[in-house]
């Protein structure tokens, strides 16, 4: 782990960082009346980052700059989420738990998207991608770190993760470089 | 009594819009729901409505897609489109009503901003 690491001049991490904090404590406020405080920060490879269990939803970014965006949590954290979201009890992760997650995803790595696009130019945004199981591990073929940025709310933590840099092959389009890290070892 | 049609590829969302739209009491009749605008346009086949909400990055048949589709139907083109998006950029904004989008709701929104967007329409 790195706590160092300068993604670009243009996007240094610091302000990665302010931009991930600010869309998390939005979503969290708006849309879940919950309190989300941020932690400290750590940086992980993107090829090799730690085996994890409990939910991992993911978002591809692509355009003139190219990543994954992903929240992580346990199961637990993820029923008290929905409940929040859809106002329903929620004993155990099920479907409508899973959906909560993907649109949670979806609102906070759109609205990093939103604030990148005004220093990098037009980007997409994938549809969210909602994985639950245990002792999984994930890779990226990205060349920069995963971002790494949690959030205490409901006496547990949610990790919300950015890998983002310069896509080489980007070429003007922003369909170019979706690019969901691959799961291995579920 | 307005019927409407709330398209989302997230049913979590689609059942907060219908809350807080109801929530609003607002002369509300039917409400139809489909997960992408693929599914949405078969429903527009056998259903009328007066107002749909939709979001914008969804599969099969995105949100601005189906606004296109809608605007050059003769039957569906003056049906009112409020867009419900996490796209917040101006240009996709702009995209949006220039594709005749009535209105832009960025997601995450509250049950006010909603109320606001849509009482013009009831």
């Amino acid at each position: 782990m790195t706590t160092e690491t300068t993604f670009s001049e243009a996007l240094p991490k610091t302000a990665l960082v302010e931009i991930i904090s600010a869309a998390t404590t939005e979503v969290f406020t708006t849309m879940l009346n919950l309190p989300a405080s941020p932690g400290p920060v750590h940086t992980e490879p993107a090829t090799a980052i730690a085996p994890h269990s409990g939910i991992f939803s993911l978002i591809g970014l692509a355009g003139s700059w190219a990543g994954t965006g992903c929240l992580a949590c346990s199961g637990t954290l993820a029923c008290r989420l929905a409940e929040h979201f859809l106002m329903t009890p929620f004993e155990a992760v099920n479907e409508e738990v899973l959906d909560a997650v993907g649109e949670i995803t979806n609102m906070i790595i759109g609205n990093v998207k939103t604030a990148l696009e005004e220093r990098v130019g037009p980007m997409g945004l994938s549809t969210p991608t909602v994985i639950y199981g245990r002792n999984f591990q994930t890779r990226s073929a990205r060349v920069n770190d995963w971002i790494v940025v949690p959030f205490e709310s409901a006496d547990e933590t949610l990790w919300v993760q950015l890998c983002v840099g310069p896509n080489q092959d980007s070429r003007g389009s922003v369909r170019a470089g979706f690019q969901l890290p691959q799961v291995l070892n579920i | 009594m307005l019927d409407i049609l709330i398209v989302d590829d997230s049913a979590g969302i689609r059942k907060i819009l219908q809350r807080v739209i109801r929530q609003a009491e607002v002369p509300l009749g039917a409400v139809h729901e489909a997960g992408d605008g693929a599914e949405a346009l078969e429903l527009l086949k056998t259903q009328t409505v007066g107002l749909i909400l939709s979001d914008i990055n969804m599969p099969n048949m995105n949100g601005l897609e189906l606004l296109s589709h809608l605007k050059a139907s003769d039957a569906l083109k003056n049906v009112p489109v409020v867009m419900v998006s996490t796209e917040g950029s101006q240009a996709k904004v702009l995209e949006a009503v220039q594709l005749g989008a009535a209105g832009y709701v960025k997601k995450p929104f509250n049950a006010e901003q909603i109320k606001e967007k849509l009482a013009g329409f009831f």
